[in-house]
């Protein structure tokens, strides 16, 4: 089932003469309330009549995370303060948090976004929706939470953690739908496991994952060990929160609200704008916000943007699921690398878990000395040394094949690398601390 | 003759054979025979005991990876030459030997030592022709 057809199957025209009225009517009011962008704009001496196509949009100077740090808390209001009825920040792990104030019309945006993405999942009314988001001031939950509501789910808030309990009451109330951090998935199958309850006796039909980066080969992992079909959503807090981009049942890149987040593909080194199909980094700018409305906020996500007919009936540009960062990218002696790949080519290794952790330092001779955590599998533990140094030298063979970098592997004891609630810690770089 | 050996796997982590040892002997298991196979990165525990299938599952209940093997225990006479004989054996009928230890405090006069071979039948098979099947008693 599709949420709102009119909007999600709109003809590609139309749909560019509404991004275009909005995006007009956003920088205007941008421009008029906030002087932060008016300084931005004059500085660059562009003005808000310059927009005269969305392809204008160029012309317009990028919003980074330092900006939003530098105007912490307000300096980005676009609204009354009155009119915010909702303000959520960012985790702040990374320095000083970031913050979405959300209008009346910034809910409604949100809830009709999330039961969007909740659909293209799989959900309609009658589903149960577990969420295991954490809420408070982290967006994931409540998100999931107002979209569930807005399909009419029955929405069960267990948010974050207490594994035992979450796998009771997926029994208990027979949930269809989880909703969770990847990582948390996995252990979640694990725990089931402990306690002798087999996901295939559940009801759950969809996972719903999102607030970290995963590969295909977890998904595969997770819906043979989760019993149900697994799709990846996209959003951050500086944009919505969830909701901004969900996979569909064609499981092929995620679409994105782009009738309300209009995206754009930069080369993150030139800041220039990339044809479809491209890989770069993710620029968002919110066409219909009124509360912490931005223009083309940088993500430092990197992606492509296909577009075309889906076999689920949108239309919405896809985005390919996340193929890194700009800024968790590793440099190993001079090679990029992605944890995502590590990842990947753990997957296919079947002695091991994919469960890792990369530690990186300065060795003795100041090179970089990358050693890679991995859980042995326990049904390949062997008696004899021969045996799991092989299970060493194959990881090793595959990683410099793969990747290009000789790593140290060192196998661990299976569930000894700590299993995320949140976000997997999954680099350990004592370079930079 | 024919034994189940535990062995464990062991992190290269301070404190860590401390920590099995110790939930052993919490549990009432006496080791008949304890050794290490040791690499830079990690290490491989190996336990003959009386129960093996109790102690295996202690190890497990406590979050250890750990697996039964069979070995063969053969008890020989305590004096010089003994282990010779039984190498002379396995290598004569080419039984390969992937590893050997042997086992605390023998009883009596005998000496047992605990080999873990690549063909398990044919060295059982070639101990007990050659009189070596006195069962071990743990």
């Amino acid at each position: 089932m599709i949420w709102n057809a009119v909007r999600e199957s709109e003809a590609p025209e139309k749909r560019r003469t509404r991004q275009l009225a909005d995006l007009k009517d956003l920088v205007a009011r941008l421009y008029n309330r906030v002087p932060f962008y008016r300084g931005r704009f004059d500085s660059q001496g562009v003005k808000p009549t310059d927009i005269r196509n969305l392809e204008d949009i160029s012309r317009i100077p990028f919003t980074t995370k330092d900006d939003l740090r530098e105007t912490y808390p307000y300096g980005l209001l676009a609204a009354d303060e009155e009119d915010i009825v909702e303000v959520h920040t960012s985790s702040g792990t990374t320095g000083t948090p970031v913050v979405d104030a959300y209008t009346r019309n910034d809910m409604d945006i949100w809830a009709e976004v999330m039961a969007r993405c909740l659909m293209m999942a799989g959900a309609e009314k009658g589903d149960v929706v577990q969420n295991g988001y954490g809420y408070g001031m982290f967006t994931g939950g409540l998100g999931v939470h107002y979209g569930a509501h807005a399909i009419g789910c029955n929405t069960i808030p267990v948010g974050g953690g207490n594994t035992e309990r979450q796998l009771q009451l997926m029994r208990d109330f027979e949930s269809t739908i989880i909703t969770c951090t990847p990582s948390y998935s996995l252990y979640m199958a694990e725990v089931a496991k402990d306690m002798g309850l087999n996901m295939a006796d559940l009801k759950l039909k969809s996972g719903i994952f999102g607030a970290e980066p995963w590969s295909d080969n977890m998904r595969r992992e997770i819906e043979d060990k989760m019993c149900l079909k697994a799709y990846d959503i996209y959003g951050l807090t500086e944009i919505i929160g969830p909701g901004v981009s969900n996979e569909c049942s064609e499981q092929n890149g995620l679409h994105i609200n782009e009738d309300h987040f209009y995206p754009e593909i930069i080369d993150p080194e030139t800041g220039e704008v990339l044809p479809d199909g491209e890989k770069g980094e993710l620029v968002f700018t919110t066409l219909t916000k009124t509360g912490t409305p931005i223009l083309r906020y940088r993500t430092r996500d990197i992606t492509w943007l296909e577009r075309g007919e889906c076999g689920c009936g949108r239309n919405l540009v896809r985005m390919h699921r996340l193929l890194g960062r700009t800024d968790d990218m590793l440099i190993i002696r001079g090679v990029n690398v992605f944890p995502s790949q590590i990842e990947n080519i753990l997957m296919e290794i079947e002695e091991t878990q994919p469960h890792y952790q990369i530690i990186i330092d300065r060795g003795q001779s100041h090179l970089d000395d990358v050693e890679l955590l991995v859980e042995v599998e326990p049904k390949f533990f062997s008696d004899e040394t021969k045996e799991l140094e092989r299970i060493s030298r194959k990881i090793a063979a595959a990683m410099k094949n793969k990747l290009g970098v000789n790593l140290h592997i060192r196998l661990v004891e299976p569930k000894s690398i700590e299993r995320s609630m949140g976000k997997a810690k999954r680099v350990i770089d004592k370079r930079i601390t | 003759m024919k034994v189940i050996q535990i062995s464990v796997f062991m992190e290269n982590k301070n404190g860590r054979l401390a920590e099995i040892t110790r939930l052993l002997a919490s549990k009432n298991v006496s080791l008949r025979a304890v050794t290490i196979a040791d690499t830079a990165d990690f290490g491989i525990l190996r336990l003959i005991v009386k129960d093996p299938d109790y102690a295996r599952d202690v190890l497990l209940e406590a979050g250890f990876t750990a697996k039964e093997t069979d070995v063969l225990a053969v008890a020989m006479d305590d004096e010089p030459g003994a282990l010779a004989e039984v190498m002379e054996l396995f290598e004569k009928n080419q039984v390969n030997i992937e590893y050997l230890y042997s086992i605390l405090a023998g009883k009596g006069n005998k000496a047992d030592v605990v080999f873990k071979v690549e063909d398990l039948e044919r060295g059982q098979s070639l101990l007990k022709q050659n009189g070596y099947d006195k069962p071990l008693d743990l």
